[in-house]
């Protein structure tokens, strides 16, 4: 069985390039060079040494002492919020802008929920210096002020997107039509592993430098580089679909994908896709997602702005189809106690999506001598507003 | 023969009306049809709403939303459609996006249109190659057109591509947008118009996105077969309802 993508871009049944004949020119000049402008020496040696010097990579490896000894498992956790912005997000944002920059693209442009992947993308064009336009739900203005200050500062134009529901789905449809009304000097910096083919392999391959670590990191550690599982929390599911990535292959690791049940899987309130969506067409992609009997894309519920999204990459659809990677939903009370858990066994404020994986060992059981890798894609600091609003701090 | 394929035949400049279904009431869909139909319009495209529609600009955003907001379903549109062939003899396409298709099933789709006397398709979210691997076949099985768009953008290789796999008619976008986003044509677009026409397809052209009023209509309309207004017309509908189609429909052509 072959979990990546194959020649015509699908996951199993899932992915594709379901775009309007406007899109067709951008998304197949970046389908026919991707892999070409990856495998070029010059590439790899600018991104690694950006990984390396600016994000601050690798990043650690870190053993949870007090963590594991609550659960009665031998717990890892994959730093990535300690990356430059404090998220995994950077990693894709600093190989899709030097994508650009080959790809002769002047303009760039982003959808962000919570702010992060909106952050991470102002960072790069500051960097670089390209013109930055992040679309950006108005509710998620509204409740994202810093980030959305951060992104001023970086010199980024922040653009309310008015349709819909006003969040995620709907900055994500604004950059798409804006992609359409300027297809010749933009590219899109897509922030998941969601959107047409060549978009979710391409932002995966940017992720894979998590699980590339991560093997390095364990064979020091425990002179094996394979853990018995590597747990990561599933929006979009990039961060996810880095942690998985150089695992995808080996049975003998056990993938743990886990998603937001918001208020709870029957609520009505809830982003737990694989057990409410149904296979669709989203943003491009051919995946599950959440939508009425009558083909209309719902809106989710998660506390966790970055898990709001009504869809999956079609990469976790395919591994929740098939049966390769095991899918747990975790409530917005069960990610939030988990999050003051780590705070006060590990000295580390998790951001909320992360606080989702952290909380499946409350449920689910690991043998003592099991070795588990999860991956905290970011930091608290985004969310101490809701922490202080939840816990009354 | 498909009445689609029988007015391009006639020789004349087609004018085609995009509206969405369920709006501004649920129940206009019918009346529009035939006043469009009284008024001399020649072909007419009837939008399926869909709760995230890429390609369209804030108008037909709008008037999606407040169709769903309606109570308009796939189910109640061809509810609606069930008897309108008695009134109604112009060709009929649905234009919509792919996802409310396949939750009806594409075949089941596919089914109802012919049995309601739609004539063809336009799902712009649906690829060329996705269609012709796995539902080119459904649509020719019901006697439904499949018609596929070229924008400015599209290559002169694609578009022999498109061509070929189209049976009746190539909607050709004016310009790099989304749907009703046109301050009227400039030489660009007229180059554009001109190149087009100047490749010979065997398909007939009818140009959509930024027409609006008779100037823009003559101008996509000098080299090619027609045109198609969709977000005008949609904003007179808001602003004068019913009454307003006849004379909208001439101050056009």
């Amino acid at each position: 069985m072959n979990y990546n993508v194959n020649e015509k871009g699908y996951y199993g049944e899932f992915g594709g390039a379901y775009i309007p004949e406007m899109l067709y020119p951008n998304v197949e000049e970046l389908r026919q060079n991707y892999l070409k402008v990856m495998a070029e020496e010059s590439f790899q040696k600018e991104f690694r040494e950006l990984l390396k010097d600016y994000v601050g990579r690798p990043t650690p490896l870190y053993f949870a002492k007090r963590l594991s000894e609550k659960y009665n498992t031998k717990i890892y956790l994959k730093r990535e919020d300690l990356c430059h912005t404090g998220a995994h997000k950077v990693n894709n944002t600093i190989g899709q802008i030097l994508m650009a920059k080959r790809l002769g693209k002047t303009r760039i442009i982003a959808e962000t929920g919570a702010g992060q992947h909106g952050v991470a993308t102002a960072t790069v064009c500051a960097l670089m210096g390209l013109e930055c336009i992040v679309f950006m739900g108005e509710v998620d203005i509204k409740r994202q002020a810093p980030n959305v200050a951060r992104m001023k500062m970086l010199g980024a134009k922040v653009v309310p997107a008015k349709s819909g529901s006003k969040t995620l789905k709907d900055a994500t449809n604004e950059a798409i039509r804006d992609w359409i009304n300027n297809p010749v000097d933009t590219h899109y910096i897509i922030g998941s592993v969601v959107g047409p083919h060549p978009y979710p392999d391409m932002v995966a391959r940017f992720q894979s430098v998590i699980s590339e670590e991560i093997k390095t990191q364990l064979k020091e550690k425990e002179s094996r580089e394979n853990p018995d599982f590597v747990v990561a929390c599933v929006g979009g599911g990039s961060n996810a679909a880095g942690a998985f990535y150089h695992y995808l292959e080996t049975p003998e690791v056990g993938i743990i994908a886990v998603e937001a049940a918001g208020k709870g899987i029957d609520s009505g309130e809830s982003a737990a896709t694989s057990a409410l969506g149904k296979v669709g067409i989203i943003h491009g992609s051919k995946t599950l997602l959440m939508q009425t009997a009558d083909g209309q894309i719902t809106e989710p519920h998660s506390i966790s702005a970055g898990l709001d999204y009504p869809g999956v990459g079609p990469m976790h659809a395919n591994l929740f189809a098939s049966g390769r990677g095991e899918f747990i939903s975790i409530t917005d009370d069960e990610a939030m106690e988990a999050g003051l858990e780590l705070c006060k066994l590990e000295g580390i404020i998790p951001a909320i999506e992360s606080s989702h994986a952290l909380a499946i060992f409350e449920t689910r059981k690991f043998k003592k001598d099991d070795v588990i890798v999860v991956n905290l894609s970011g930091r608290g600091d985004k969310d101490l507003d809701t922490y202080i609003k939840y816990f009354n701090l | 023969m498909n009445r689609i394929k029988n007015t391009l035949s006639e020789n004349k400049k087609l004018l085609s009306i995009y509206f969405t279904a369920g709006y501004p009431k649920l129940d206009d869909t019918i009346e529009i049809l035939q006043q469009l139909e009284k008024s001399g319009v020649d072909l007419i495209e009837i939008g399926l709403p869909f709760s995230d529609p890429l390609a369209d600009g804030p108008t037909i955003q709008a008037s999606s939303q407040e169709s769903l907001e309606n109570g308009m379903t796939t189910d109640l549109l061809f509810q609606q459609l069930k008897d309108v062939r008695n009134t109604v003899s112009i060709p009929l396409i649905i234009m919509g996006y792919f996802n409310p298709v396949l939750q009806f099933g594409v075949e089941n789709f596919c089914k109802k249109c012919a049995e309601v006397g739609i004539d063809g398709l336009i799902l712009p979210d649906l690829p060329l190659a996705e269609y012709e691997e796995h539902y080119a076949k459904i649509f020719k099985k019901y006697g439904l057109l499949n018609i596929f768009l070229i924008t400015p953008q599209t290559s002169k290789e694609r578009i022999r591509q498109i061509d070929t796999a189209s049976k009746g008619f190539i909607y050709m976008v004016s310009s790099a947008s989304v749907t009703g986003s046109s301050d009227g044509f400039g030489k660009e677009q007229e180059n554009y118009f001109e190149r087009i026409a100047s490749l010979k397809l065997n398909n007939p052209l009818i140009v959509g996105f930024g027409i609006q009023d008779s100037k823009t209509f003559s101008q996509a309309t000098l080299h090619t077969n027609g045109a198609i207004i969709g977000s005008a017309f949609i904003k007179m509908l808001s602003e004068k309802g019913f009454a307003g189609i006849s004379s909208f429909i001439k101050s056009i052509r």
